[in-house]
Formats: structure tokens, sequence, C-alpha cells
């Protein structure tokens, strides 16, 4: 055990300071995506009509980028990929892009019998 | 959910492993990568059936940004914390592990409690499991998560445990980082869950 | 983790041979458990046949009534699919894996004893159905007549329970074996070097870890809609049943191939040794499989080309499983080849693996048959699919599940098999198999439905049905050959060497049966067929007989009764949930004391101090 344990520990590993940055950025991209909701739909779109009609068409879009790179961030540096063996980055990352494919395939599935959303603007 | 750790780290007669990682680390993280199918799955649904509901009460009628908000900046922030204390735990610092460990689990207690909270106040709103097809999976999505929370918070509180009877050093730090790695994962899902489920569906 | 040193000089009192199985975390043990138990399941799964085949012999059979009919045919699907062919193979990945990769054990022993007893508590839960009112909605169970309106009894409850419990093991045993593969192989021993068995195993064990956790969230569903009264699958509440179908299939496809892999790993370890001829295009063959396995993610809804998915959808997955055929074709050819200008020796084991490759391509071509959408549309749901899915199940994996049975009982216990016997089983089988599913074919393009209990005369199809009846006892007939050749040879000596048949892989290089520890010294492996590389740079025909060894030092993990008891309180917490409403709990105590015996058990089981058992010593 105490073998097995020196090898994986020689990694390096990210440093305390590095993890603050990341709870910052984390922060910072959770709070863009509430005020995103709020400009958008909640209690900033009156206040700000300009912005909210020319933000509001990405909504969808917007949303899934900012939480793209907190699930990157988190992924990389608290789950230690990017030091670790890259074994386990294409183990995850294999189950992602299979859990990936069924969600956006069975969306399409149901999505599509029920009228082409690029149509009707509804899904 | 802590059957990864159950076994710990066997190698029988000191066999090596073939990979230089821990059979343990290499067993959590293909856990991981089956629970996103799960995820995956229960997500699918929830949006295959958004709008799909014949009756209310819908996610407009009943969602609260401030409230899910604070949970997300809590879960998000155990997930730093439980770093911090594994950096603590693999220095052999007793202070700094113990001190980040138990922030770690009282953020998982405050998640769980909150989403009881959440899941009682919709409830005398009108929206049992069984109202209708909103309520059905997103009650089935966010209970489950709830569910691997709880799970994870135990076996962070399990780790506490033998951290402050002093079972928990360095040489033993792959136990924390297990547990570390389930936990972040279940983090991770909810940064999905956040938008997908809860801003998405307000918007529109 | 409990160590026990093996000290076989003084062993003294010895637990009882109860006690020892109950608690042993031994893979070859556990493997025999699955072994035996899974084929119980095969013969009463075969049983259900017999019936099914005895009501239809004729045309308005009145031998068992519509309802019970129901139960058999699907009890006889859910029974052959999970608890036979699923658990016959992890028999030979129990008890093989560790030895073709020259491991001791797996990587979680416990874990892997909590998988057997989750599996065994799992079928015998299920099979216990038929004194409450056996399930009665197909194997796949499809919604809504498998939600609470349509199937108000308690029958479906016992299949949707018993999915849920059985894929709870096949979790387990994924992520272990999976871990074993790829951590636990012996010095030299890279991926590309591994015997194809064990690729086969790693291969499957991904497609359990991505596909099991769908279905179990369909049953979820389900499990949903029949005791909470949610309406994922119940149109008037806006649920769409397509959503079952969907979820079940892409589970369903990957599942396919777990039912196959395995077979194909096991011939791909039998024909060389039988050709005396290494496996032709190794790399091809491993790449083909894991194609095969990706591929199998993408092809779902060939299942479902008659519920109107729309032209779309339907080209898509006419082509991807279309595409499936590439590899396998890949994979036949490689068998051929590997065959082709060998030294045959037609030995049992070599005359099923032989029948395998002819029967499983017959399964094949009316497999890209159906991937046509519009010639499906004519042969879904008639008894030309009941034929194609006998053809690769039977004359695919079971076919090659007793070419691996012949090949390796040896190993397991000492004892060869009768080879007189064996072929007698094989020729009756063979015979059997096709008389059984053949004419089928022809009864399917005539338009005769599946899942029919019975079936008017002057339809044409008469005489097919006679002919499959026939062929179904002349099956029985091969199974009782196969369990007289168990039964004679167990009485007989153990009379196997270490290496009867001149195998390559490593398992050769120990005695027959392998001693607890399986390596007295842990292999090291220069290339692929190590035992042939090491006869060749001897100078030997064959290595020279193995002695056993006195393992003094070895550590091996200790025996629990964790794993058993926190299966018991997994089977508990389930029943909990078909049981009536116990006043105004919304779940059944007896469940709530199946959660706290399953949590109870983990803590104990992951703080079993260590050396515990070393007293038994
Ligand atoms: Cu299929």
């Amino acid at each position: 055990m105490a073998a097995e344990h020196a090898q994986h520990d020689e990694h390096p590993h990210a440093s305390a300071a590095k993890y603050v940055q990341v709870a910052v950025i984390l922060f910072v991209l959770t709070a863009l995506e509430v005020v995103l909701y709020e400009i958008c739909y909640g209690g900033l779109a009156p206040s700000m009509a300009g912005l909210s009609s020319q933000l509001e068409p990405w909504f969808v879009e917007l949303l899934l980028f900012l939480s793209f790179w907190k699930f990157w961030f988190v992924a990389m540096f608290y789950m230690h990929l990017k030091f670790d063996n890259k074994v386990l980055s294409a183990l995850f990352g294999f189950s992602l892009v299979i859990a990936f494919v069924v969600i956006v395939a069975l969306l399409i599935l149901f999505i599509y019998n029920r009228g082409l959303w690029w149509q009707t603007g509804q899904w | 959910m802590s059957s990864a750790a159950m076994d710990h780290g066997h190698s029988a007669g000191g066999h090596h492993t073939s990979l230089p990682i821990d059979n343990r680390k290499l067993a959590i993280w293909t856990f991981i990568g089956s629970e996103c199918l799960f995820f995956a799955t229960l997500i699918s649904t929830f949006l295959i059936y958004r709008g799909q509901s014949v009756s209310g009460p819908g996610p407009k009628d009943i969602f609260e940004v401030p409230l899910v908000t604070g949970g997300t900046a809590v879960l998000l922030f155990s997930s730093f914390f439980v770093v911090m204390a594994l950096n603590g735990a693999q220095e052999g610092n007793r202070k700094k592990l113990l001190t980040w460990l138990s922030l770690t689990v009282l953020c998982g207690m405050f998640f769980a409690g909150m989403q009881v909270y959440e899941f009682m106040h919709f409830y005398h709103l009108g929206l049992g499991y069984s109202t209708n097809l909103f309520s059905a999976s997103f009650y089935t999505l966010t209970g489950f998560h709830g569910a691997h929370v709880t799970m994870g918070t135990l076996w962070l509180a399990t780790l506490l445990k033998d951290a402050i009877k002093g079972n928990l050093p360095p040489e033993k730090s792959l136990n924390l980082e297990i547990a570390a790695l389930y936990w972040h994962f279940v983090d991770v899902v909810w940064i999905i869950i956040f938008p997908v489920v809860y801003l998405m569906s307000l918007g529109n | 983790m409990t160590t026990t040193v093996l000290d076989t000089e003084a062993a003294p009192a010895r637990r009882s041979a109860l006690v020892e199985w109950l608690t042993t975390v031994d893979h070859k043990k556990i493997g025999i458990m699955y072994g035996a138990s899974a084929f119980i399941f095969f013969l009463i799964g075969g049983l259900e046949a017999l019936i099914i085949r005895a009501q239809l012999t004729g045309p308005e059979g009145k031998l068992v009534s519509a309802e019970l009919y129901n139960q058999l045919f699907t009890m006889h699907g859910t029974t052959m699919i999970f608890l036979a062919v699923m658990p016959l193979s992890a028999m030979f990945f129990n008890f093989f894996v560790p030895l073709l990769i020259g491991a001791r054990d797996v990587a979680f022993p416990r874990l892997n004893a909590m998988s057997l007893w989750v599996f065994m508590l799992g079928g015998i839960f299920l099979n216990a159905s038929f004194i409450f009112g056996a399930p009665n909605g197909g194997w796949f169970g499809y919604a809504p007549l498998s939600g609470r309106e349509f199937s108000p009894g308690i029958n479906m409850d016992f299949w949707v329970i018993g999915l849920q419990i059985l894929g709870i093991a096949s979790l387990a045993a994924g992520v272990n074996f999976f871990t074993t593969i790829l951590n636990m192989r012996a010095r030299g021993m890279t991926l590309m070097r591994m015997p194809m068995f064990a690729w086969a195993t790693l291969i499957t064990q991904i497609l359990v870890l991505l596909a099991f956790p769908v279905i179990t969230v369909a049953l979820i569903f389900l499990m949903a809609d029949r005791v909470f009264g949610t309406g994922f699958f119940v149109t008037a509440a806006g649920g769409d049943p397509m959503l079952w179908q969907h979820l079940f299939w892409v589970f369903g496809h990957p599942e396919v191939y777990i039912l196959i892999l395995p077979a194909f790993g096991i011939i791909s370890e039998i024909l060389p040794v039988f050709s005396r001829k290494p496996l032709f295009g190794y790399s091809a063959m491993v790449f083909s499989m894991a194609f095969i396995a990706f591929l199998g993610f993408g092809v779902w809804s060939h299942h479902m080309f008659a519920t109107g998915m729309g032209p779309l959808a339907d080209s898509f997955f006419s082509l991807a499983t279309m595409l499936i055929a590439i590899p396998t074709g890949v994979k036949v050819f490689n068998w051929m080849g590997t065959v082709w200008g060998g030294s045959v020796r037609l030995a049992t084991p070599m005359y099923f693996a032989l029948g395998f490759i002819a029967m499983f391509v017959i399964g094949g071509l009316s497999g890209v048959m159906h991937s046509v959408a519009p010639a499906d549309l004519q042969q879904t749901d008639s008894y030309f699919v009941v034929a194609h899915f006998h053809y690769v199940l039977f004359g695919g994996s079971i076919f090659a599940l007793t070419a691996g049975a012949y090949y390796w009982w040896p190993k397991m216990f000492g004892r060869m098999l009768d080879e007189g016997l064996g072929k007698a089983h094989f020729w009756l089988m063979f015979l059997g198999f096709n008389l059984t599913f053949f004419p089928m074919h022809f009864a399917g393009l005539l338009g005769m439905p599946r899942r029919v209990y019975t079936y008017p005369a002057g339809l044409g199809f008469d005489i097919y049905n006679l002919m499959a009846t026939a062929g179904a006892f002349v099956l029985m007939l091969a199974f009782l050959v196969f369990i007289w050749n168990l039964i004679k040879t167990w009485r007989g000596p153990a009379n196997a060497p270490a290496d009867p048949w001149g195998g390559a892989t490593l398992e050769w290089t120990i005695p027959s049966p392998p001693q607890e520890f399986n390596f007295g010294e842990e292999p090291v492996v220069t290339g692929k067929d190590p035992v042939w590389t090491a006869r060749r740079a001897a100078g030997v025909d064959r290595l020279p007989e193995p002695a056993h060894v006195s393992g003094k030092g070895i550590h091996m993990p200790g025996p629990s009764w964790w794993p058993l008891i926190v299966s018991v309180g997994i089977l508990v917490f389930f029943v909990g949930f078909m049981l009536p409403k116990f006043w105004a709990f919304p779940f059944h105590p007896v469940g709530i004391l199946g959660f706290a015996i399953t949590t109870v058990g983990i803590f104990k089981w992951a703080y079993e101090p260590v050396d515990a058992h070393a007293t038994h010593h």
C-alpha cells in the first residue's frame, strides 16, 4: 500500500492558492448565471429591457456555456483530472460522451415528433 | 454508495497495480462514469416532459431563485472546502484537515436541509410527488441528487470521525480523496441541474 | 481489509463447509456458486420453454391458460437473460479472469461476494413470484401495459423489483471487474497481450456500467408509477409510454452485447488452442469488439421501427445497425482464419465452438434483415424475430458457454468430462436447436405473431410448430446427457492434468483445480500466449506438471459475513416497496428495516478489522 501510494503522490498537486482561485471563478460564474436569469426574466428585466431583449434569445446557450466552464473547473482542478493519470480522464470523458449522446438523441427523438423546434420556436 | 471504499485497496499478496492508480481510486472513477448515465437519464426525462404536464402547478408557480441559489453556493463552497481538507490530510496538518472537513460536512447537511425545506415548501404549495409530470420528474431527479448528497455527507462525516480519532494520517489520505471525488461529482451534477432544471424552467 | 496468512501446515479447526461457502471471498468459489445457481435457473427457464412448446404443439392448445402462458413467456425471457446467460458468463468472469491475467483474486473480493449474493437472492425472489402470480408483461415490460392500470396485480411488481435488485449485482460486478482487469494484470501483461476473454470481459463491463443505470432509472419511474401513482408512462397524465420503450432499449441493445461478447471471448480462447495456432488478427479482434460495443449505444431504436418514429430516425438507426455487421463480420472471418491451416483437434469444446460460428452467423444474418426498416415492419413481433434472437442467444451465447464449460471444467474441478457423452450432447443440441428454431423463421414469415398462447388451424403454422416442439424435447435430452456427464465424471477419479488441451494462457500453468492463492509465484508475462512461448523456449511439447506449493506467507483476504448480510438487507429493502401501505407511512417498515440492515452492514464491512480471522488458521 505504502509503495503504491508513493507512486501516485508524485503527481503535482494544485496548491491551496489555486483552489482558492478556482473557488472564486466558480462563485463568479454562478453569480453570472443568476444575473443572466434576472436580466432576462427576473427582477432586472423591466429596468434593463434593452439588454434583456438582446440576451433573451441566447439564454439557454449562455447558461450552458457558463455551466460548462464550472463543470470543467471542478473536474480539472478539484477532481485533479488535470494532474492525474490520463486513464481517469479517458474514463470520465468517455462516460460523459455516451451520456451526452443519449441525452441529445432522446431529446431529438421526442422533440422532433412534437414538431420541429426551429420552426415552432417551442420545445 | 460507499461500497467502493469498502475493500481497502485490496491487492492480494502485495500484488502491484498495473496502472499507477490505486484500485479504490480507479473503482470510484468507474462508479462515477456509471453515474453519469444515471443522471443523464433523469435529466433527459425532465427535459422531455418539460411543458407536458396536463395540470399545474408548474415550475414558474413554485420555484424560488434565492433559495436554490443559496443551496448552489453552499454546495460549490463545500467542494472547495473538501479539497482544502484533503490538502490538510496529505500534509498531515490535523488542524487544517479537521477545520475544512467539518465545514464540508456542515455544508452537506445544510444543502440536504435546504432541499428538505424546499420539498416541504413545494408540497404546501400543492406540488405532491404524483401531482403532475413536472413534479414527478423534478422530485425524482433532485430527490436522487439529494440522496447522493446525504450519502456523501454520511461518508464524509464518517471520515471526520476517523480524523478526530487520529485515524486519517497522510498515508491514509486516499480514504478522503475518493470520498472527495464522489463529493465533487455530486457537486458537478448540481452544476448542471441548477441552470437546466431551475433557471431554464423559469425562462422562456 | 481482513487478511489471513495462509499456513496450510497448521490448519486446525476448519469452519463448517456451509459457513465457508457463505462467507467466502475467493473468486473461484464465487464463480462456482454463480455457475451452479445460474445452471439451476437455466433449467427452470428451460422447463418454462418446454411448457410453452408443449402448449403450441398443435393449434388450439389447451395445456395452459392464456394468463399462465403470459407468465411463462415473461419468466422464460427474464430468466434466460438475467438469471442464466448473464450469470453463466459471470461464472467464467469470476473463475477465469483473475487466472487469465495472472492475479490472485479480483480487486474487491468482498464486493464480489456481494454481487453473487445479490444476484442469487434476486433470482430466488423473481422465481418465488410463481407462488403469488409471476410477471406477465414480457421481459421488456412495455408501458403502459406494465403500469398499475393494466397490470394491477403483484405480478409486475416482482418483475420491476427483481430487475432492480439484479441490476445492483451487475453494477457492483462491473466496477469490480473493470478495476480488476485494468489494474491487477501480471507483470508484463500489457492490454494488448491480454487473452481475448479478458478483453471481452473488460468491454462487457463497460457496457454494463453505462447501460444498467439507464434501466435502473426507467425501473424507478415505472416503480413510482406503480407504487406512488405518478404518471411517467400514463398517457392521461401527459406521460409518454414511448419514453419507456426508448429507455428500455437504450439499455436493451447494449444488453444483448452483454450477453454475446463473453461468448465471443470464450470462442476466441478455444479456437486457437484446438487449432494449435495463435488467434488470427488479435488486434483486429480487439478493435472490432470495442467498435461493436461503442456502436451498440447508437442503434437502440431498431427495436422500435414499428412505432412510427419518422423517416429521419428510421434511416439513422437502420444505417447504424447495418454498420455493426462490419466489425461482426471481421470477427467471424478472423475466427475462420484462426482455424484455417491449423492442425485441428476435434474435441468436444471445439465441436461447440464451431457450432457457435455457424449458428451465430445465421442469427447475425437475420439480424441484418431486421435492420432494414421496411422489412422489419413485416418481421417485427412475429416468430421470425423469435427465431433470430434464439439463433444469437442460444446458437450464440449458449453454444459458446457450453463450449467454455467443456473447455474449463477440468480446470475448475480437476476432472475431465466424458468425450463420448460430450459429443452426444453436441449432436443432440445441434439437431434439437435447429429443429426448434429454424422452422420458426417460416412460421414468422407466414405471419405467426409472437406471444400468442394459441393459434387456429389452417394458417400453415401447424407443421412448423410441431417441428419446434419436437426439437425442444431433443434439446431437453441434450441437457440431460450433459447432466449425466457431470454426474458420471464427478463420481470418477480426479484425472485432469494441469493442461489437458495444450492451452496458451496462464490458467494452464497451475494445478487443476487451482489452489486458493492461484499462483504460488506471481507470473511474469513477456508476450501473448505465455504458455506456448514458454514451451517453445524450453523446447518441449508440454510443460512439466506443476506441483502444489505450500503457499506459506501469501496474504489472502479473509472470509466475511458482511457481503451476505448487506445483500439480505438490499433484498428486504426492495421487498418493502411491494408490501401494502402500512398506516400512513410513505415507506413500509420492512423496507426501512432492510435499509437499516444495509447501512449497518456497510459500516461494519468498511471497518472490519485487519486480520480479524487470522485465528482461524
Ligand atoms: Cu438491438
